[in-house]
């Protein structure tokens, strides 16, 4: 019986190189496809079935862009909704707390919920590159807790470096298979020349799977991205 | 030059905020006395200034004495209603501060922050400032465009629109595009 067992082992650890290398491959084959699929306009299938939205608040400008897009969107379609700001962010979520309240106030569709969170910061406005690299790691396992939990269908960011472990989470629930969303940037109207690091990131990888420019001097640089002009 | 016929001359508050930041550099140099003397200069009656994260305070003035009667705060959860009564408004480069501003139609001067790390808030004050909507400065230079500034020649800002994204996400998506 021991010999078995032995026996059992022993091709298992000389299989391991090869499992290890199938799984590897089909992880990379899955990387290309979501990449392909990336930026391709979701079939129609059920056009007026609402999808979840996550929507990322950033401190100052960030959010009053964002509440400044929600308000030309429809509503039904984008519910539920869920706001995630950093967590030293005190008035992002209260913007959003007035926006949906108003909503609730002038809806007479019932069931259109919302729900507010907070998450640890990437990085602190002066912080440097070098400790934003473990921040960034501490904000990517609860990103992680929190798009488990939420599993959007539809991601909705502008540039705060909250949104880069969700988006890159988000990316990673597409790879494998625990859900497909679409994933939206709008680059803040406060970039004229350059991109920002969020930005660049989202655009280079391929996540964002469309990119929204507001000043015509990027769109040059960044040709697969959408010039719409200002916002705001 | 704003003065009513009784002599008494009228109010012109020349708001100045930085947002949700902290920004000694501007709160310090609009509480100098050579910028409070300047803004008097220009017919300006009170100073308030929204001083957020800083830890440097500003002096207050009754004005009683016909000099710049000057206020401060931190915080509060809408400065709509402060930037409404302005006749000046001194801004930090953040666009929040920036557009809600701007499109109230007052008269702006942006202050960029040069402590900031990867200084992208100067390219949006430096662009608004060419397309002649604003004046943007530096602490240092704060005093001259008071001094230099013709707030008529300044051009009115027309709001932006968010529909063209949101029709293109519909159309990704496959919601009906209105």
């Amino acid at each position: 019986m021991e010999k078995n067992n032995g026996g059992c082992f022993s091709n298992l650890s000389s299989n391991l190189p090869i499992i290890f290398f199938i799984v590897i491959t089909i992880i990379l084959f899955r990387v290309l496809y979501v990449i392909y699929r990336t930026g391709k306009p979701l079939s129609k299938r059920a056009p007026q079935q609402p999808l979840s939205t996550l929507i990322v608040l950033g401190s100052g400008g960030h959010t009053a862009e964002m509440i400044n897009l929600l308000s030309v969107l429809q509503k039904e379609s984008f519910t539920p909704r869920f706001y995630i700001a950093a967590a030293t962010d005190n008035m992002s979520l209260q913007k959003a707390r007035v926006l949906e309240n108003s909503l609730a106030d002038s809806s007479e569709v019932q069931g259109i919920s919302a729900e507010f969170m907070q998450i640890y910061r990437s990085r602190e406005v002066g912080q440097s590159y070098v400790t934003s690299v473990w921040t960034t790691l501490v904000a990517m396992a609860h990103a992680l807790w929190l798009m488990i939990k939420i599993r959007p269908e539809v991601v909705l960011c502008n540039g705060p470096g909250t949104c880069i472990p969700l988006c890159v989470i988000a990316f990673f629930f597409k790879v494998v298979g625990i859900r497909w969303s679409s994933i939206f940037y709008v680059e803040s109207i406060a970039r004229v020349k350059r991109l920002s690091l969020s930005g660049l990131l989202l655009y280079k990888l391929s996540i964002a799977d469309q990119f929204f420019l507001q000043w015509p001097q990027l769109q040059r640089k960044y040709p697969r991205a959408h010039y719409v002009g200002c916002l705001m | 030059m704003g003065e009513a016929e009784d002599g008494v001359k009228r109010k012109r508050v020349v708001f100045v905020t930085v947002g949700t930041t902290c920004f000694d550099a501007l709160v310090k140099v609009v509480d100098s006395q050579k910028v409070k003397d300047e803004l008097s200069r220009r017919g300006y009656t009170h100073l308030l200034i929204q001083m957020g994260r800083g830890s440097y305070l500003p002096s207050k003035s009754t004005g009683e004495d016909g000099s710049l009667a000057v206020d401060y705060f931190t915080f509060s959860s809408s400065i709509a209603d402060h930037l409404r009564s302005a006749s000046l408004v001194i801004s930090h480069a953040g666009s929040g501060s920036i557009f809600e501003t701007l499109k109230l139609g007052k008269p702006l001067i942006v202050v960029v922050n040069e402590d900031l790390m990867d200084n992208h808030q100067s390219e949006l004050a430096e662009e608004l400032a060419e397309r002649k909507h604003l004046y943007c400065a530096h602490p240092q230079t704060l005093n001259q465009t008071i001094a230099g500034m013709d707030l008529k020649s300044l051009l009115p800002y027309s709001p932006g629109d968010a529909t063209p994204v949101a029709k293109l996400i519909n159309k990704f998506l496959g919601f009906p595009e209105d």
